[in-house]
């Protein structure tokens, strides 16, 4: 009996932490899958490091909402990533986009890779080099 | 020797960058804001004492305002009330509140039982304008220009230190830019 109680209330809570967002859904399927896109590249600004779609606070529905109203309205996911960034900034997107201010951090890997083929590229050269420099033969090489 | 200090070199450089952005790493529970040099965002909200007048980004207009986002179910709002009511005693920046997602009755014996530092109280019952806002953790705080510029943002519970260091200079322009 008390078993039973205890699954009863453990299924429960289970069923609570899937029901998170609860916007109604979108009509179009389309639609639906940009939404599904949008909520959860944009961070619920209260706890941080979940996305909207993710999180149970009260901001991030209300801000569920606003995207899927923003959809019904014929936004583009442009214009609604504008919208949330005009008023919470950058800090809003999970996928940071390229500004100047950020520049170096999207070069960052490009020039890391070029600074180690460099390295890479001279190490083999050296090498080549003793390489060709030894003029030494087997032959010439004294007996073991 | 030689071998060795090239990387040393590049380990160190590493070194320094990631202190460095550890150190400057932006608070995330004070991020700042975009509206900061903007103009309000546009709002209209009905005013919580009485129901017929509004609170708009118009009442905002022609002197400096402070404008605290607060809710009744907000804990930290009652910790800077006493520091609200402070503010409302000096008389040199009348604070507009807009109550963020609240029941007016509510609002209302809160107020009735604290005191009332606000001039006017926009009630924003489903969050729309605090969201214009960009507004995430009550209380937040806006210092605004006579010309309707968001000039400082406070996100959590007002000071005395803070409404010295921060708000108070700006309005008398001795720092940041003034109106």
């Amino acid at each position: 009996m008390g078993a039973q109680a205890l699954l009863c209330a453990v299924l429960a809570l289970g069923g609570a932490a899937v029901a998170v967002d609860t916007t109604p859904p979108l009509p179009d399927p389309l639609l639906q899958q940009r939404y599904y896109a949008l909520t959860h590249e944009l961070r619920c600004m209260q706890c941080q490091s979940e996305a909207l779609a993710d999180s149970s606070v009260g901001l991030a529905a209300d801000l569920r909402v606003q995207v899927r109203e923003l959809l019904l309205a014929g936004q583009t996911d442009d214009q609604i990533r504008d919208h949330m960034v005009a008023r919470y900034g950058e800090f809003i997107l999970f996928r940071p986009r390229m500004i100047w201010r950020n520049a170096w951090l999207w070069a960052a890997p490009a020039v890391l890779m070029a600074i180690g083929g460099l390295v890479g590229w001279r190490i083999l050269r050296n090498r080549a080099r003793l390489a060709d420099a030894d003029e030494s033969r087997v032959d010439d090489l004294p007996e073991p | 020797m030689n071998r060795f200090l090239l990387p040393l070199a590049g380990f160190v450089l590493l070194l320094v960058v990631l202190l460095v952005g550890l150190k400057r790493a932006p608070d995330k529970s004070n991020l700042p804001s975009p509206l900061i040099g903007k103009q309000v965002p546009q709002f209209t909200l009905p005013n919580l004492f009485d129901n017929t007048q509004r609170v708009s980004a118009e009442t905002l207009k022609g002197h400096w305002s402070l404008v605290n986002v607060w809710g009744t179910w907000c804990v930290e709002c009652r910790a800077e009330h006493e520091v609200l009511l402070q503010i409302k005693q000096e008389a040199r920046v009348p604070i507009i509140g807009i109550d963020w997602k609240d029941q007016n009755e509510d609002a209302l014996s809160w107020l009735a039982q604290l005191g009332n530092p606000y001039e006017r109280i926009g009630t924003d019952n489903d969050g729309r304008v605090a969201i214009d806002w960009g507004v995430y953790g009550a209380p937040e705080s806006f210092l605004i220009s006579p010309a309707g510029t968001v000039v400082y943002k406070h996100i959590g519970a007002m000071t005395q230190q803070v409404w010295q260091r921060e708000f108070l200079p700006r309005v008398s322009g001795t720092v940041g830019p003034g109106a």
